[in-house]
């Protein structure tokens, strides 16, 4: 399990997790296309938590993970997933809700600038 | 966890089963589900699917030492828990004793977005632990087919079901999944193409409101299994399955005889009664005797000590006690001496696999000597003659192999024919009793006749029979120039035989005393001569007597005369 924090000036935290099973070629892909979009995307303050299931079973059935990769946006609620490498971007976007919030959150952090 | 992946060349042995413990199941598909294999559980909404799998896994924790998993898919563990409570189950207290590994695996579809590739790890990763967890032998997956319905990528499901099952046999894991049935197909979502080594289909139907579960065996990949339609029913000790023992004709018999309650019948049948542990049949019209003909049974064996069974779809069992009373028969003495179980219920109440099942559990708990089913043709309301048939048929096989003495009662209704049972069961049975009442005079009374007996040498004669305050006597018929004759008109017929006799012998007596009377004037008469008789002799002596005394005196004077004229002839002789 690893953190990767990317402070912002936003009070807004977003908070994804993302689950895989060891080092999988899907995995690796998944950890890859979350950063790119998050970098290219974010704004706000967000954080990326990899849980990897081999290493924590447990975790898998606390969290009703089922597919892997799956991407859960545990932070702002209500908690949202995302199953699959992530090579959809568009649909990453949309699924995290993301476009809809960018207006508002950047109107907001104009405002704020 | 060690994987025990079969060797490949399983063909050569026979097929090792992993016992269910289902009361029925494990007949049937002889020795259970196919160790190490998955086999499906398909069937419609409600028919018992999810507890047939749950009953696998609860009975494998406990009887057969064999740990579980479930996998949940539509309820979670509570709701399942709460669900099999009620069938003794306590699945939560096997759960804290590792004995069963619960998993609720949510899916709702609409919470998830797809992007890219994904497979079902999380499920495998989970599905392991679980394993593990427990050191599980048995796997249950309730309804595994909630998934399909999740993800898009059929693609990948099909190849994600394929890796599961292979994963589930490389392990050694005997598992159960359950699916809904689809139109036309085992499952809605063609899971049987999956696994095919065993697939069950349960069906819940009902008929003329009354309703009833079906099992079959569809497919059970290398090994012989009965591959009818069994009924089963679920009640508050899980699932049962009939036949609870196979149908086969090698059962044991006996030569002992036991008594029909009545002697006068026992006297028709070799003096001795029925064989011990056959079957017995009683026909007959309404109101022809045949419950009371059967508590009589009832009744001496309960005298000998042996526990009886009084299965009844007609009368309560306070009813029947009542009423067996005023024929001298005291049932409730029985009941309460705990040898008589009279159970009591509605036909209708159930189907009829239902009623066969709860018979079994009744015999099973009360273990009679004799059993008496009163009466089998009410059974028929709800179900069709051939199923009747091949459920009498599965009783009277149990019956027999656990030595039971069974009297069963079957009601012929008017105008059929007397010697056709209604369910046509009569070539089951080996001793088959005919009651049927005779029409004479305004009267009807009732007859009885062994129409068979297998086995001995039994009375062809018809009797009359009648109940009386003392219990059942058998009369022998009035056979004579009028016909057989019964009731009032053998009565009338025998007062007439007994006027006629008396009048024969009163004519006697009148000629014997006319005699006496002729014998007594001649003897009168005879005395009368007698004393005429008596005085001629005696007027006869008198003269007799006369005549000597006139002699005598005649003599006298010649004498006389001579001894004076004597002198004179001396001188003139001279």
């Amino acid at each position: 399990m690893k953190a990767n924090p990317k402070p912002k000036s936003s009070k807004k935290v977003v908070e994804l997790r993302l689950y895989v099973a060891g080092q999988t070629p899907k995995s690796l892909a998944a950890i890859a296309n979350l950063k790119n979009i998050c970098a290219g995307t974010f704004e706000e303050e967000y954080r990326i938590l990899v849980v990897d299931l081999l290493k924590n079973p447990a975790l898998a059935r606390d969290h009703q993970i089922l597919a892997i990769p799956t991407l859960v946006r545990s932070l702002p609620v209500p908690i949202c997933k995302i199953i699959g490498d992530l090579s959809d971007t568009e649909r990453v976007i949309v699924g995290l809700d993301i476009r809809k919030a960018k207006p508002e959150k950047s109107k907001s952090k104009t405002h704020h600038a | 966890m060690a994987s025990r992946a079969k060797n490949s060349n399983r063909e050569l042995r026979p097929l090792e089963k992993t016992p269910t413990g289902i009361p029925g199941f494990d007949e049937i598909s002889e020795g259970g589900l196919p160790k190490g294999r998955t086999a499906i559980v398909c069937g419609g909404a409600g028919c018992g699917k999810t507890m047939f799998g749950i009953e696998f896994l609860v009975r494998g924790a406990l009887e057969y030492n064999e740990p579980g998993v479930l996998m949940a898919f539509e309820e979670t563990p509570e709701d399942i828990a709460r669900n099999v409570a009620s069938l003794g189950f306590d699945i939560q207290d096997l759960a804290n004793k590792k004995k069963l590994f619960l998993d609720y695996v949510s899916v709702e579809p609409q919470e998830i977005a797809e992007s890219g590739d994904y497979d079902l790890e999380g499920l495998f990763i989970r599905l392991q632990s679980a394993v593990e967890a427990v050191g599980a032998k048995r796997v249950m997956f309730d309804t595994v087919e909630a998934i399909l319905s999740s993800f898009s990528n059929t693609g990948m499901l099909r190849a994600e079901f394929r890796r599961l099952f292979r994963w589930l046999k490389d392990r050694g894991l005997t598992t159960v999944i359950t699916a809904e049935r689809g139109e036309g197909t085992l499952t809605r979502h063609g899971l049987e193409e999956y696994v095919s080594d065993c697939v069950i289909l349960l069906d819940h139907r009902v008929k003329d409101q009354i309703s009833s579960r079906r099992l079959r065996i569809v497919k059970y990949r290398g090994t012989k299994h009965g591959a009818d339609e069994y009924p089963f029913l679920i009640d508050e000790r899980g699932m049962s399955i009939l036949p609870l023992t196979s149908l086969q004709l090698q059962h044991t018999v006996s030569n002992e005889r036991v008594s029909s309650g009545v002697p006068d019948l026992d006297e028709m049948l070799e003096g001795k009664g029925y064989f011990r542990g056959s079957s017995v049949l009683i026909t007959g019209t309404a109101g022809s005797g045949k419950t009371t003909l059967a508590a009589s049974f009832v009744n001496a064996a309960c005298r000998r000590g042996e526990r009886c069974l009084y299965i009844d779809f007609e009368e309560s069992r306070h009813q029947v006690a009542r009423n067996m009373h005023s024929v001298g028969i005291d049932l409730a003495h029985w009941a309460e001496k705990g040898l008589l179980t009279h159970e009591a219920w509605r036909p209708t109440q159930f189907g009829i696999e239902m009623h066969l099942l709860r018979i079994h559990k009744f015999i099973e708990k009360v273990k009679p000597q004799c059993v008496v089913i009163d009466p089998i043709t009410n059974l028929l309301n709800g179900s069709s003659d051939k199923e009747v048939y091949s459920m009498l048929m599965r009783l009277i096989d149990f019956l027999k192999v656990a030595g039971i003495t069974t009297v069963f009662v079957s009601l012929t209704s008017g105008g059929s024919d007397l010697e056709q049972t209604t369910v046509g069961i009569s070539s089951l049975t080996d001793t088959w009793i005919l009651l049927r009442d005779v029409e004479l005079n305004g009267e009807r009374n009732r007859c009885i006749y062994v129409l068979k007996s297998r086995g001995m040498a039994h009375s062809n004669q018809l009797r009359e029979f009648v109940l009386t305050g003392e219990g059942v006597k058998l009369l022998p018929v009035y056979v004579g120039p009028g016909g057989v004759l019964t009731g009032s008109s053998r009565l009338s017929q025998e007062s007439r035989e007994r006027e006629s006799a008396m009048e024969q012998q009163q004519a006697l007596e009148r000629k014997r005393l006319e005699a006496e009377r002729r014998r007594l004037t001649l003897q009168a008469q005879v005395a009368t001569l007698q004393a005429e008789l008596d005085a001629v002799e005696k007027d006869e002596r008198n003269f007799d007597r006369e005549e000597k005394k006139r002699e005598a005196q005649e003599k006298r004077d010649q004498d006389a005369l001579a001894k004076s004229r004597g002198s004179k002839s001396e001188v003139g002789g001279i």
